[in-house]
């Protein structure tokens, strides 16, 4: 038995196989879900339930996944050009944090004032994965231990931050950040929902993800340095420009995802602000198979596996913690589904 | 400052730097061996995690903790089996599935014990391994209490790396994995089985990694608890390249690191004014920093990260 390498990939394979490898996941975790002496059927109706049953739970769902479009996309950008990022959950906190920082004492109208305050969390996220693309470009130094090192270095010193310089007289001791000034909050989609613009603005973004990454010269060099990075550069492709423009770009993504959180739902910094969100942006990205449009699905569904999960939790006793047993499923299982599409079994 | 150097003066110090060490140790082992047959892996976080959780639960359901850390092992390997069967016969990215089985192994450790622990009950604890106090040498001023007044597990992480360094350079299975991960075509041209070493390697790595954790439960601490870890995985990780993938290098580089991890909690007590968090991120920074020093001069195997196909060059 060997693998083959496709001449074409079919479409309906490239259109199925992240469904299948959701529901292979979601039947292996059905098996710990039974551990719990739950019928699966039922947890997962009531996860279900929990995510898309009311207009408050869709906006509550869409809230969640509005973050995980952005840093699902940054992973996404990364890892197409082999450039293993991993520290988009400390690129999503510098970006809340420098947003909290700056949104707290900016002075200009609301909207540009909103701009600005996205333009300064993406600049930090950007420059945040810079360090380490330039070590691994300078000196040979593996990306993925530093920028993961590097989120732990962050959340500290975000912690450092709000117990210091940017703690918040008014929060009775609460560790939390001083709010962004009310002018920056992010309007609601939906009223008396915490649903906000914010949505849209991921939205776009993956459309422009997409243009750039299909549309422009970067584009096709991200790729060519992805697939096989020795011809790329003898095609003429400088691959230490093309590898930090990556960087910057998922760097800035992840940072835009801090900053739309605190301007749209937090509106200050803690040090618990994210369930993850940089980590699970992964996973998005890799449901997607790397692809904009696929990550705002993939994004879709992993925040209905975690908001479901609470509700089922409290309806069952089934322990929200399957929410990360799926999740993290469901990479496996894509990984091994993409296998198939890009390969075929034969005796 | 006189305050900063005389804790270097205190026993209890010495102690502790090798009692953190523990864990590095076996962790960076683990790692060690996988990358040595070619396969990077980045699951060691989340072994760690499962290692600890069942070390503990093994335990706390009435084994002993021998036993604890005899399933931990197996549970490691079970978790370095499902990365080797999706990184070497399958040849998937190395990164995207240690990532997978991080996540993976991490959250089914917090599943299962939420299934027995419910929330916001105190985290019931077991009896640990105990310091083993030899008698005799554990009395010597000095080093007695630093070198024989250790757990079993300590003792159990020193012996390993001899054994693994034996092992590495003195024979011959040991060349054949360190040839899997430079040139696994030769290997193959010699009549063995490239597949089955990275596969046999990754398992044996991945039980270490599973002790690893093991003994955050059954002799640092006495009880499990979510992120109890704390990044020590990726820290291995680190350590691994600083080592330039040799065992008794390993042992420095966990020692040493486990040192500033110890002298950084001692200096929080006499240094004041100074946010906690910077020593905190101490060894984080001290991490990334020794990756830069050795990049360059890195021995890396050659054959790492690159899947073996037979007859593909």
């Amino acid at each position: 038995m060997r693998l083959e390498r496709r001449e074409t990939v079919p479409l309906a394979l490239v259109a199925g196989a992240p469904l299948a490898a959701v529901f292979a996941a979601l039947a292996l975790a059905a098996g710990l879900i039974l551990a719990a002496g739950v019928n699966p059927l039922t947890a997962y109706g009531e996860m279900l339930r929990g995510a898309l049953g009311s207009r408050l739970s869709v906006t509550e769902m869409l809230t969640r996944a509005t973050p995980l479009i952005l840093t699902g996309l940054a992973a996404a950008v990364a890892f197409r050009a082999r450039l293993w990022n991993i520290g988009g959950e400390g690129q999503f906190f510098i970006g809340a944090l420098v947003t909290a920082w700056i949104g707290h004492s900016l002075n200009l109208p609301g909207p540009i004032g909103v701009a600005v305050l996205m333009v300064c969390g993406m600049v930090a996220g950007a420059l945040l994965l810079a360090g380490p693309a330039f070590l691994r470009l300078r000196f040979g130094v593996d990306e993925v231990v530093t920028t993961l090192l590097l989120n732990f270095i962050v959340i500290l010193f975000v912690g450092l931050m709000i117990e210091g310089p940017l703690r918040d007289p008014l929060a009775f001791g609460w560790p939390q950040s001083v709010p962004v000034d009310g002018d920056y909050r992010l309007p609601d989609l939906i009223a008396r929902t915490r649903l906000h613009i914010g949505l849209l603005f991921a939205i776009a973004a993956a459309g422009i993800v997409w243009l750039v990454l299909s549309r422009t010269v970067f584009g096709v060099e991200t790729r060519a340095a992805g697939l096989n990075a020795r011809a790329a550069a003898f095609a003429g492709i400088s691959l230490p420009r093309t590898i930090m423009g990556v960087a910057l770009l998922s760097g800035a993504l992840a940072g835009l995802a801090g900053s739309v959180e605190v301007m749209g739902v937090t509106g200050g910094v803690t040090t618990t602000m994210s369930p993850g969100f940089g980590y699970a942006g992964i996973v998005v990205a890799m449901l997607a198979a790397l692809h904009p449009a696929g990550v705002v699905a993939a994004a879709i569904f992993v925040a209905t596996v975690f908001v479901g999960a609470d509700a089922m939790s409290r309806a069952t006793g089934v322990p929200s913690f399957i929410a990360d047993v799926i999740v993290a499923l469901s990479l496996l299982t894509m990984l091994v589904a993409l296998l198939f599409t890009t390969y075929r079994i034969r005796r | 400052m006189t305050e900063a150097l005389e804790l270097l003066l205190n026993t209890s110090l010495w102690a502790a730097v090798l009692r953190i060490a523990t864990p590095l140790i076996f962790g960076v082992l683990g790692a060690l061996l996988c990358e040595r047959a070619g396969v990077l892996n980045l699951g060691i976080e989340g072994i760690m995690t499962m290692g600890a959780m069942v070390g503990w639960l093994t335990v706390y359901l009435g084994g002993d903790l021998w036993m604890g850390l005899a399933v931990a092992a197996t549970a490691g390997a079970v978790m370095g089996l499902l990365h080797a069967t999706l990184t070497v016969p399958l040849g998937l990215s190395q990164h995207v599935s240690g990532l997978g089985i991080t996540l993976f192994a991490s959250a089914l450790a917090y599943y299962l014990y939420r299934l027995i622990v419910t929330v916001g009950e105190t985290p019931p604890t077991i009896t640990p391994f105990q310091p083993l106090d030899i008698p005799g040498l554990s009395d010597i001023p000095g080093i007695g209490p630093v070198l024989f007044g250790q757990t079993a597990p300590t003792y159990l992480a020193l012996l390993a790396v001899g054994v693994m360094a034996y092992v590495l350079t003195r024979t011959p299975l040991g060349l054949a994995i360190r040839m899997t991960g430079e040139n696994p075509h030769a290997v193959e041209a010699q009549g063995l089985n490239p597949i089955r070493i990275r596969i046999g390697a990754v398992m044996a790595g991945s039980a270490l990694m599973g002790l690893g954790g093991a003994f955050l439960t059954t002799a640092a601490f006495n009880s499990f608890f979510p992120e109890m870890v704390q990044g020590r995985g990726w820290i291995c990780i680190a350590l691994v390249v600083f080592a330039s993938w040799r065992p008794g290098k390993a042992l420095i580089g966990a020692l040493l690191f486990a040192f500033f991890d110890a002298y950084q909690l001692r200096l929080q007590t006499v240094v004041e004014g100074v946010p906690y968090q910077l020593f905190l991120m101490a060894p984080y920074v001290l991490s990334i920093v020794a990756l830069v020093l050795v990049a360059r001069r890195a021995e890396v195997p050659e054959a790492l990260m690159t899947p073996y196909r037979r007859g593909e060059r």
